[in-house]
């Protein structure tokens, strides 16, 4: 078998092992919860009998193991149980299958992550790029003293200033970015202005740093030395030198950077009262709705450790001493 | 043409030699040397120290204190307002320094004993132990800090003292990230070596010769790592899951106010009210990232002609 | 000067940027180069001469700027002139073959794109198609397979080949000039024997001219016609080979011969100190040393050579206790050793010190002298305070330092006095056997020298036995009474220093001594005669 097959083959099976060991750190985490949770969720006018009820469609009373591969197989086809919300003392349960509420907001939150990667990627790469390009220059110290004050500013300071200058005293996007299933594209697009807005001045602060050091790290090396003494052009040198070599890095900052994406999005999706996963998840915390807490839970480390595993992959298949083993 | 000597001295050979100075000389030297960011960052820490040990002197009234009206304006009497339930916004400032500082210091310190020690146990043990560690480290970060914690904190509850240790453990994981690689660096320097083949225990080689070498690049962390934790509990405190009332904290306090932000058209001040915790957190971080970017350019290079 | 004259730097002054300031590293050096014609440009770490030698391209690296003097090459001032305008010169007129070859060829390339990449951009056809011209210049070095080795990646050719192909890469467009930056000096003297021969065939075969880089007086004698030495960015001396090898006439260019000079008349004994036998050790499942026997007797110098990978720092980690062998046991005074580090004694640790090859990283950067003397003072001797810090400065003054080093840290101390605490802190355990790994491999000769006379006289006054690991032969003439020869973790010879470097010898001892370059102009030519014939 080709290396470069067996090393990626390799790396896929570290990342299911990874999923399968977080999943069950997110499952196990309703076997913490304290012995009167029942009461807890129901009401303290619940009597035994639905408590038993509850505890007894939770499974609380089936070995741990077992209730862990009942989830997964159910997660697998798509069941992600049943939210705690909507039960009351009574046994009256007018609670909905947590599918029905993430699958909705799901899809917001990959739309408003996607309009940001869309502009915050190319905008990042090229300025980490030239600042890298002409380091030492004016230019790449302002770049590095703006990037830092931003990397450091809590994403909700950033967003609040942006609702003050962009909607408050300037009205010209809604501070509020509510959106419905049928809300047309160039609506959405216009709701999601400021959130995708503040989002991006995070991750390219973050983003370009990245790309410049490794861009720098990679300049350094004797081969780019020697590609000069060899009477290479800049632009060859970049071509034809560094970008074959470059794209490992590459990868690994732009995974990295969407996978704090994945994260940003909580808050600012709290900020503008945005209905995506990230809200779901802070609301059910609130609450102490479980289910879709590990829900939320299962979604977020899952994108994370795929967008590891896809950069990850990249650097595997780009590696020429991998392409052609001795 | 060449200044070689005549005769061989190995005490005359060129060696760079440092002047003696006290401590306090060398770190005068140092400060003036350093540049606005990093003055900026140190006034600023300063600053927030000062107003966090001395809060209950400084601030105009009591904590708590909700006996005013409701969203005030800015006035002589509330230099920035009242909140929502008619409390003092900058008595609620200055308290919020103490909470907020001291939460994040106690949880970093923690992650660092955690973190630390685990990293300088993996990194000497280099067998089994450190394979169990490092891996069940991976498993962990493979979980974004934030959620990790959200869910954490859904099952054991808000409370100040859950919020640390999660916080604390969920952020040893880089902290030990960080010990592991820089002090296997160090364990397999040959001057560790020979402190084995002399026959030193394990105690005396981590302290006397891993401990002081590695640690400029965990001081830095330490600053760095607080800033994250910072950031972290404001997150949280913001999205209501983390520091609770009536416990002044400016995460908190930025969304309780945030409301205000829509009166911009009609009073610009109070549209500000909810920005100044927000502003506060922000200047905090901004200075404690100057600090570690000037005292990293130092330890790289600097340190050995003082 | 006659119109032959290639290459003419007026002057020469470049200044570098460390610790926020700029020093002077070259100051006022001129150089003079006729077609034709191979220098070598000679000088210990530090001495300016791969900077000078970039320069000879107009070239400074990042952090090093040209502040005075003129680069004429064939009549072009390159010292004036844009990197724009000196770009088609580099790589067509003028090339550069670097130290390590590894670091300088790019991963992503084959070897061929490489070596035609600047031939091809200059559209100039030597001998017709660059690329098969290539092939006939791989063949010239005696690359294996020449036609198909272009084919591969630079991490799949062994670092004696990447050497060797990055000179058909500076051969390729002819150029005038070649620049060579220590090309061998990362290589075990085996491989280096091969590549310099091949080196100087092809530069003889082209008639190129070049400037030889190198700290190595014995390699450049067989590669250079005329040798400038260089010392803290200024010129000691320059002259033909012959004459300088014979009558150098600067002070510092003798002493770089010294340690040549030095030779210790061979001893031996009976009482034996230490004793080998038969042992066997692994790392992890890769076994590195074969039924290894060595005897050390008492107040001797057992010498240990052997290229890289032969197993001579091994058998010093096993008798150490570092690395527990799997078989075979240790003997000290008679008694065995045991295996394992933590299962001896706190008096074996004490007999048997250990001194290293890098004293930069065997002191702990944060302690004093006076700590780092102390520590075994105080942890084997029972020396507190007063006691101790006396016997310290005792000991300074036994490494020929005094009192004022006691404060001092270990990056206030030049080389060679970090490697003198090194051997003090040996001493102040009062150890009956020292192993010494490479202890002078590290430093410039004039040092190395004065760390062997040191050794030697202490010798004399403590009878103290001495383990060398080294690969210098040089180094095993001056201090040896017996050597051990290693090869592939086994044992090739053990005997008397007389027996060991006069013939009869066995193969691979022939080949190891035969390989070290030797301070003789003519000696790479006859060593090359004798193997062919």
């Amino acid at each position: 078998m080709h290396p470069v097959f067996k090393t990626v083959l390799k790396r896929l099976g570290l990342g299911v092992a990874t999923l399968f060991v977080v999943s069950a750190i997110i499952f196990s985490s309703i076997s913490m919860l304290p012995g009167d949770f029942g009461e807890a969720v129901l009401g303290q006018a619940a009597t035994e009998e639905t408590v038993a009820a509850f505890r007894d469609e939770l499974g609380l009373d089936e070995p741990a193991v077992v209730r862990y591969f009942q989830w997964v197989g159910a997660v697998a086809t798509g069941d992600l149980g049943t939210s705690f919300s909507g039960r009351s003392s009574s046994g009256v349960d007018r609670s909905r299958p947590v599918v029905d509420l993430v699958g909705p907001r799901l899809w917001n939150t990959l739309f408003l992550a996607g309009v940001t990667a869309m502009i915050a990627v190319p905008l990042a790469l090229l300025l980490g790029l030239t600042a890298a390009l002409y380091r030492g220059s004016v230019y790449d110290r302002a770049v590095n003293v703006t990037t830092l004050t931003t990397i450091a500013t809590p994403e909700f300071f950033v967003a609040y200033i942006l609702i003050l200058v962009f909607a408050a005293i300037n009205p010209w996007f809604p501070s509020l970015a509510n959106v419905q299933a049928d809300t047309p594209l160039a609506e959405r697009l216009y709701r999601v202005a400021l959130p995708a807005m503040t989002l991006t001045l995070v991750i390219v602060a973050h983003m370009m740093r990245m790309t410049r050091a490794a861009i720098i790290n990679l300049l350094a090396s004797p081969y780019i030395e020697m590609a000069r003494l060899k009477g290479a052009t800049p632009r060859e040198i970049i071509l034809r030198h560094a970008l074959p070599n470059a794209w490992a890095p590459i990868a690994t900052v732009i995974a990295f950077n969407l996978a704090y994406l994945v994260v940003g999005v909580v808050v600012v999706e709290v900020v503008f009262v945005y209905p995506g996963i990230g809200q779901l998840m802070v609301d059910a915390v609130t609450t102490r709705d479980i289910p879709v807490v590990q829900a939320c839970a299962l979604i977020f480390a899952g994108t994370y450790i795929l967008l590891n595993l896809i950069a990850d992959i990249i650097g595997i298949i780009t590696n020429p001493r991998l392409l052609h083993p001795r | 043409m060449s200044d070689a000597p005549e005769t061989y001295s190995a005490s005359a050979e060129v060696g760079a030699v440092r002047v003696r100075r006290t401590r306090t000389q060398r770190a005068w030297i140092v400060l003036r040397k350093a540049p606005i960011s990093a003055w900026f960052g140190l006034l600023v820490v300063t600053f927030y120290l000062c107003v966090a040990i001395f809060a209950p002197f400084i601030a105009p009234y009591g904590e708590a204190d909700s006996s005013f009206a409701a969203y005030a304006p800015w006035s002589d009497e509330h230099w920035f307002g009242t909140d929502q339930i008619g409390r003092d916004i900058l008595t609620r400032l200055i308290y919020g320094a103490r909470n907020t500082i001291g939460i994040a210091l106690a949880t970093t310190l923690l992650a660092f004993v955690i973190g630390g020690s685990l990293g300088l146990i993996a990194a000497i043990n280099r067998s089994w132990l450190d394979q169990l560690i490092s891996r069940a480290v991976d498993v962990l970060m493979a979980i974004p800090s934030l959620i990790f914690a959200l869910m954490l904190l859904s099952i054991f509850g808000s409370t100040v003292w859950s919020l640390i240790v999660i916080i604390a453990v969920l952020d040893s994981t880089r902290v030990f990230r960080l010990t592991r690689a820089v002090a296997v660096n160090v364990v397999v320097m040959d001057y560790v070596e020979a402190a084995r083949l002399r026959g030193e225990g394990l105690a005396w080689v981590m302290r006397r010769e891993i401990l002081p070498n590695i640690l400029p690049p965990m001081v830095a962390e330490f600053g760095l790592r607080f800033s994250f934790v910072f950031l972290t509990i404001a997150a949280l405190s913001f999205l209501g899951v983390g520091i609770q009332p009536p416990t002044a904290d400016w995460g908190s306090m930025v969304r309780e106010n945030a409301s205000l932000i829509q009166f911009a058209q009609f009073d610009l001040r109070a549209a500000f009210t909810p920005l100044l915790p927000a502003a506060a957190i922000a200047l905090l971080t901004v200075a404690v990232n100057f600090i570690v970017d000037w005292f990293l350019q130092q330890t790289s290079g600097l340190r050995d002609d003082l | 000067m006659t119109s032959d004259l290639l290459l003419d730097m007026r002057d020469i002054r470049i200044d570098g940027f460390s610790d926020e300031r700029w020093h002077p590293i070259i100051k006022g050096v001129n150089l003079q180069l006729r077609r034709g014609e191979v220098m070598g440009l000679i000088g210990e770490s530090g001495a300016g001469k791969s900077t000078l030698g970039k320069a000879a391209m107009g070239y400074t690296q990042p952090g090093c700027k040209l502040t005075g003097g003129s680069i004429l090459f064939d009549g072009m001032d390159l010292a004036a002139m844009s990197e724009a305008q000196k770009r088609p010169l580099w790589g067509t007129r003028i090339a550069y073959v670097a130290q390590s070859a590894a670091a300088s060829f790019n991963p992503a390339h084959r070897l061929i794109e490489q070596t035609v990449e600047a031939t091809n951009r200059a559209g100039l056809s030597p001998n017709g198609n660059p690329r098969e011209d290539a092939v006939e210049l791989y063949d010239a070095l005696q690359l294996p397979n020449p036609s198909s080795i272009g084919a591969r990646y630079p991490h799949q050719v062994s670092g004696g080949q990447l050497q060797r192909v990055m000179t058909a890469m500076a051969m390729s467009p002819r150029p005038d000039l070649i620049i060579f930056d220590e090309p061998t000096t990362a290589l075990d003297v085996t491989t280096q024997v091969e590549v310099l021969a091949s080196m100087r065939k092809i530069v003889e075969e082209f008639n190129t001219a070049a400037i030889y880089i190198t700290h190595d007086l014995a390699v450049v004698a067989q590669m250079a016609d005329v040798i400038k030495v260089l010392r803290y960015g200024e010129e000691v001396e320059e002259a033909e080979t012959r004459k300088m090898l014979t009558a150098p006439e600067m002070p510092y260019t003798k002493s770089l011969w010294s340690v040549r000079g030095l030779e210790k008349p061979e001893e031996t004994s009976d009482d034996l100190i230490l004793e080998v036998k038969g042992v066997d050790a692994a790392y992890g499942v890769v076994k590195v040393l074969h039924d290894v026997s060595i005897t050390m007797p008492r107040g001797k110098t057992v010498a240990v050579v052997g290229e890289s990978g032969s197993g001579k720092s091994t058998t010093a980690r096993v008798i150490t206790g570092l690395l527990p062998q799997s078989g075979g046991e240790v003997l000290f005074n008679g008694e065995p050793l045991p295996p394992q580090l933590k299962n001896r004694s706190r008096a074996q640790l004490q007999k048997i010190q250990m001194i290293y090859q890098m004293a930069d990283t065997a002191m702990n950067p944060k302690q004093t002298v006076g700590e780092i003397i102390g520590r075994p003072l105080e942890f084997y001797l029972g020396f507190k305070g007063r006691a101790r810090d006396a016997r310290v400065s005792e000991l300074l003054q036994m490494i020929e330092l005094d009192d004022s080093f006691f404060d001092r840290l270990p990056s206030e101390l030049s080389g060679g006095q970090k490697q003198r605490i090194c051997i003090a802190r040996a001493l102040a355990a009062e150890p009956e056997l020292i192993i010494c790994d490479e202890v002078t491999s590290a430093l410039d000769q004039i040092v190395q020298e004065g760390i062997l006379k040191l050794l030697l006289r202490l010798q004399k006054e403590f009878n103290y036995s001495y383990l060398f690991i080294t690969h210098d032969i040089a180094t095993v003439k001056a201090i040896s009474d017996e050597i051990v020869v290693m090869l592939e973790g086994k044992v090739v010879e053990q005997g008397l220093k007389s027996d060991v470097l006069e013939p009869p010898y066995p193969d691979y001892t022939q080949l190891l001594l035969s390989s070290v370059p030797e301070m003789d102009p003519d000696w790479l030519t006859n060593l090359l005669d004798a193997r062919a014939g």
